[in-house]
């Protein structure tokens, strides 16, 4: 899936990463566990999560995910928002839960990474 | 080549500071992606833990050309039941840890599986030090 169509399909907002718009996701991992997120062997994951803070922008560059949506309405500090954008990551936001985001993904055809 | 960072305690405000510059080294020197990210994981977990459980440390990155050995050494308090720690699940971290996003008691546990070598040296009113080694060529 585009970034653009995930962002829609969750009735999200875009707020940093304008050049992620067309990015191809195949596949998303949800979870407000960072340290779950490092066991992620797979690039360019979408990571679906309620941890808005800096340490899942900090995540996301080790684990060279480029693209993260928060969910449950959180919406990104500035020092999150100056941190993705310095290391190149899309940050988005969704009002929905993380389950029904990541229901709504799926049902889109966005893949499980297991 | 030789690098040291120095890891304060609790403050979460530089957590990934050295592993984030550590990283772009590695970059700069070629190695293949998927080797790159097996040793910022473990590198950053080791982090993550010198942040959330020691008084502060260090973290020593030795390269040369066929292996990487990283050694994180703190200044204390040591691990009490080391055969705990290394068990998946569990953990010692406080609940400000865990608003982090940490603490879920994966540190350890991740740190082994991406390393080739570990050495684990700590005791309870001691210091822990840590050794991982990576061999940098790729698996066939």
């Amino acid at each position: 899936m585009k970034l653009k169509d995930i962002i829609a399909c969750v009735d999200g907002q875009l707020i940093c990463g304008e050049s992620h718009l067309e990015d191809e996701i195949a596949r998303g991992f949800a979870s407000d566990l960072m340290s779950d997120v490092l066991t992620i062997l797979e690039d360019d994951i979408l990571l679906i999560t309620g941890l808005s803070n800096n340490q899942a922008i900090r995540t996301a560059e080790m684990s060279d995910i480029r693209n993260i949506l928060l969910v449950r309405n959180k919406k990104p500090s500035q020092s999150m928002i100056e941190m993705a954008k310095e290391l190149n990551i899309s940050l988005s936001y969704t009002s929905y839960s993380l389950f029904k985001a990541s229901a709504l993904l799926f049902q889109e055809g966005l893949k499980p990474v297991y | 080549m030789h690098q040291e960072y120095t890891i304060p305690a609790q403050d979460f405000s530089v957590a990934g500071v050295a592993s984030s510059n550590f990283k772009q080294l590695l970059k700069q020197l070629n190695l293949p992606p998927k080797v790159i990210k097996r040793i910022i994981v473990a590198v950053f977990e080791a982090e993550i833990n010198v942040i959330a459980h020691s008084y502060g440390g260090k973290i020593i990155c030795e390269l040369s050309e066929d292996t990487i050995t990283v050694e994180i050494i703190d200044t204390g308090p040591g691990i009490p039941n080391l055969d705990l720690a290394m068990k998946e699940g569990w953990s010692t971290a406080t609940e400000e840890i865990q608003e982090m996003g940490y603490g879920a008691g994966m540190g350890l546990p991740n740190i082994k599986k991406s390393c080739d070598r570990l050495s684990i040296k700590t005791k309870a009113g001691d210091h822990t030090h840590i050794t991982l080694g990576f061999d940098l060529k790729e698996e066939p």
